[in-house]
């Protein structure tokens, strides 16, 4: 027996309801509105006038798993900001991954234009048949010689270059202890047991029983889209400081067979180690956290177990200001299919807190995210963040998202296989998407907003890696972008942001010579931020090894403290803004 | 199904029988997929969007049951909803309305949406279907398998089986996994794609909640044997004609792409149990 005006209540309540979810379900991304046209913040793309004229070409594989070749090899383009030549002056090294196609090393010239040199410092041929392709690059002084070398992580074989000087590089792999198959997308610089000496951390992706281009198997994928760990070994190999590297995976506990995009080393649990936290695809972030420099520690109950995504990319900041590590660690999303997520998180762990996650607006959905940067990009004292977006832009009106959510119902040996997927065809998937640019609002409640399209950062190529540096010295942030079988974009800062900055490039005595490891906070008024000299962050990429903070307008007295890694603080008192501050670590 | 399913064990009043019962062990087996989802994958992402889902279909079935027909109704159907869509739904990073939403409709559709006396969709189909269709901007259904796991999928399988047997509903479930299998085997012939990618899906959570809960459930479909058959291989091939049409691109095909079998029942079910019960009035 119903009560008739009961139910017409309920049926005006079901229906307003219904009419309000069409309505929210449908309408377009929120958030604020950017700057007007004309507003201060403004970037434009001026790679060619550069002399930056680079397009990645992508590799090709074993024709076994031709059909699903476009999804296998959607990644190689990188780019690493180096001071190749030791001028002081950001270069850019760029990597491509086709047979005989050439990586590009461009030599800043002063004013953030560029000569082109790899072939001339050896660094150019390093995709050949049998040897591998490149997926990307980590420079550090490893021989604390004065000048930055170069690891090349590699499909294949991984390359280690020792820098001569005089643009001169040597191949030192043979005998180092690095030369092994391996399939990895990332390697990162670090001094886990602060001998002074630099230590190398290199991620696996696919299996190194792999060889792409010669499968004896067609069994290479993931077992699990959320939970897999059949991808390659990642290994971390101790500096001996005479050229050698041991590996030290099992003594330090530092193993995964996770599918590793990135890796980063910063201060999690601000006990002045150097941690470890690996951005992993088809699986949970890790974080291993080192215990005196002899151990790790795999963290457990801090947020990251719960949440099994799809990470690509690992970068450093401090959201909050607080001098507190984040990270911002991309994953996908794609309209009715898959609502990921990326992620940001603050470090809690110095107080027996999680990775507290506070992604909620549009940094947290940007599509199929790629690299990422944090950096402050209007000096207004915040760390913004730079995203790029797009993983396979082919057909415009075909996609293989229905085919990829079949696939991912699977179990895990027909997922493994990859000749069981369906074809790709000529089909895009989450391709042409747009760059992000959001700024922070700042504060202990950070926010951010979207303003790609109206800063001039909008293009819509496959976005690999992102990089940040001041690369003309006027000390405002250029955004460097690798385009997956795209061009190299360079975005000059051409605002007219009235804001100070400071910069400082680190040189290590007691620590490395790089100063990988160091923490510098700069406080002024009642901000503060730091930053951590790191080798990889982001995606395929590395920025800029000197740190660069925006102090606002009229930032007053501006304190600086500086923590190396050999344990020794630095304080500076009114430290002079609006130049590079080159710091040495006072010697022993 | 829900528990509105007939007593198939019959009713000896002791507590032990009525743990056995096919509205005791559907509530326990959807309980099992749950706590196993979470405990072993952390499906579930911790439990407040269980209890957000969970409370939003309990409090609107108390509400609904007392002022719609002055009766405190049974929760167990509730419960069995707000499990359903706590596993399934898979919003935009952050947001909680969905889940809210999603179990508001679900349970006032058995309200609201009434024929012959009857409500005519699931709850929870009506739920997941609305809301992929109506806010695909902001939500999805989970379309990863949990843990891609041969042996989990079997236990799943294998526990749910015997629940439906009991319950005896075991036709439809079977039905509509010969069915899919059978459409996927021609999908592949036709497309020359793998067998393999087209009978996958079956084997995710998606459809394990579809064969044991939503397609067998009594109160929403036909009355006999042969029409419940007749209506769950038309379930399955109008599904099957969604697949295809995504596989060929079809324009507006995009809209059902995220839950091709969930949709498929949405429109299905309604008008063939609309036909029986039509039929099924005429007679008497």
């Amino acid at each position: 027996m119903t009560r008739p005006i009961p139910k017409l209540l309920a049926q005006v309540g079901f229906f307003a309801l219904l009419t309000w979810v069409a309505w929210e379900g449908r309408r377009p991304e929120g958030g604020v509105e950017g700057p007007a046209e004309g507003a201060p913040l403004a970037f434009r793309e001026a790679a060619k006038e550069l002399g930056v004229e680079f397009t990645h070409q992508r590799t090709r594989v074993d024709p076994a798993v031709a059909n699903l070749e476009a999804h296998i090899t959607a990644v190689g383009a990188a780019v690493s900001v180096c001071d190749a030549n030791g001028d002081g002056l950001p270069d850019l090294y760029a990597a491509t991954s086709a047979a005989g196609a050439s990586n590009a090393l461009y030599i800043n010239r002063g004013d953030g234009s560029f000569d082109e040199v790899a072939e001339r410092a050896g660094l150019a041929d390093l995709n050949r048949e049998g040897k591998g392709c490149t997926m990307g690059s980590v420079w550090a002084d490893y021989d604390n010689d004065g000048d930055q070398d170069v690891f090349v992580y590699k499909w294949g074989i991984c390359q280690l270059f020792r820098n001569e000087g005089q643009l001169e590089f040597t191949d030192v792999t043979v005998g180092s202890g690095l030369e092994a198959w391996v399939n990895s997308n990332n390697a990162t610089w670090f001094d886990y047991d602060l001998d002074g000496v630099l230590d190398l951390y290199v991620g696996s992706y696919f299996d190194e029983e792999h060889d792409l281009w010669d499968l004896e198997t067609t069994s290479i994928m993931h077992d699990s889209f959320e939970f897999s760990h059949n991808a390659g070994a990642n290994r971390l190999f101790h500096g001996n400081g005479d050229g050698t590297f041991e590996d030290v995976t099992e003594a330090t506990g530092t193993g995964s067979r996770r599918w590793t995009y990135a890796a980063a080393a910063a201060d999690f649990d601000r006990d002045g180690w150097p941690d470890l936290y690996l951005g992993n695809d088809y699986g949970p972030e890790e974080l291993f956290l080192n215990r005196g420099g002899e151990r790790f520690e795999l963290a457990e109950d801090i947020g990251l177990e719960s949440e099994s995504k799809s990470g690509m990319c690992v970068a450093l900041g401090d959201v909050l200001g607080q001098g507190r590590p984040s990270v911002y660690v991309t994953n996908i999303s794609q309209q009715g299919f898959l609502f990921q997520g990326n992620n940001l998180r603050v470090s809690m762990l110095d107080r027996g807190g999680p990775m507290l996650q506070l992604a909620e607006g549009p940094e947290a959905a940007c599509g199929w995210a790629w690299g990422a940067q944090f950096g402050d990009l209007d000096n207004d004292g915040d760390h913004d963040l730079v995203v790029v977006n797009g993983f396979v832009s082919k057909s415009r009106e075909r996609d293989y998202w229905y085919q990829m959510s079949k696939i991912g119902l699977a179990t895990g040996a027909v997922i493994m296989d990859a000749a069981k997927w369906p074809d790709f065809e000529d089909r895009s998937l989450s391709g042409y998407e747009r760059t992000r640019v959001l700024l922070s609002s700042g504060g202990r409640s950070v926010r951010y907003q979207e303003v790609g399209r109206e800063v001039g950062i909008d293009d819509v190529y496959d976005g690999r890696a992102v990089s940040l540096a001041d690369l003309d010295g006027d000390g405002r942030l250029e955004v460097v972008v690798a385009n997956q079988q795209g061009p190299l974009l360079v975005y000059r800062n051409v605002g007219t942001v009235d804001n100070r900055w400071v910069s400082f490039d680190l040189a290590g005595t007691r620590s490395n010579r790089d100063g990988i490891g160091a923490e510098v906070l700069v406080e002024y008024g009642d901000r503060q931020l730091m930053q951590t000299v790191a080798s990889f962050t982001g995606f395929a990429s590395q920025n800029d090894h000197r740190l660069h903070f925006g102090l606002g307008p009229s930032p007053g007295a501006v304190k600086v403290t500086i923590r190396w890694p050999s344990g020794l603080e630095q304080v500076f008192e009114d430290v002079e803004p609006g130049r590079v501050h080159e710091i040495e670590e006072p010697a022993p | 199904m829900s528990v509105d399913a007939p007593a198939a064990a019959g009713s000896r009043g002791s507590f032990t029988a009525s743990l056995t019962t096919p509205k005791s062990l559907i509530t326990f087996l959807i309980t099992l997929l749950i706590v196993v989802a979470e405990w072993r994958y952390g499906a579930m992402g911790g439990f407040r969007k269980l209890a957000i889902t969970l409370g939003t279909c309990v409090g609107t079935e108390l509400l609904l049951g007392y002022l719609v027909r002055g009766v405190r109704p049974p929760l167990q159907s509730a419960y069995i909803t707000g499990m359903s869509l706590s596993l399934l739904l898979r919003p935009q990073a952050g947001l909680e309305w969905p889940f809210v939403a999603g179990a508001a409709l679900s349970i006032g559709s058995k309200y609201v949406l009434r024929y012959r006396g009857k409500h005519l969709w699931n709850p929870s189909n009506f739920g997941l279907a609305v809301l992929v269709l109506l806010a695909p901007t902001r939500v999805a259904l989970l379309s990863h398998e949990l843990g891609n796991d041969i042996l989990g999928n079997l236990v799943i399988w294998t526990i749910g089986l015997m629940v439906v047997s009991r319950a005896k509903v075991l036709h439809v479930t079977l039905t509509y996994a010969a069915s899919f299998v059978v459409f996927a085997v021609l999908r592949a012939w036709i497309l020359g794609v793998p067998i393999s990618s087209e009978v996958a899906p079956l084997t995710g959570p998606m459809y394990q909640l579809l064969c044991f809960f939503m397609l067998t459930d009594p109160p929403t479909t036909p009355g006999t044997v042969r029409k419940r058959i007749a209506s769950t291989v038309i379930v399955a091939a109008v599904e099957c004609v969604f697949r295809l049409a995504n596989d060929w691109h079809w324009p507006g095909a995009g809209l059902v792409a995220p839950a091709p079998p969930i949709i498929a029942l949405f429109l299905v079910g309604p008008i063939t149990l609309g036909l029986d019960l039509r039929a099924r009035s005429k007679a008497a």
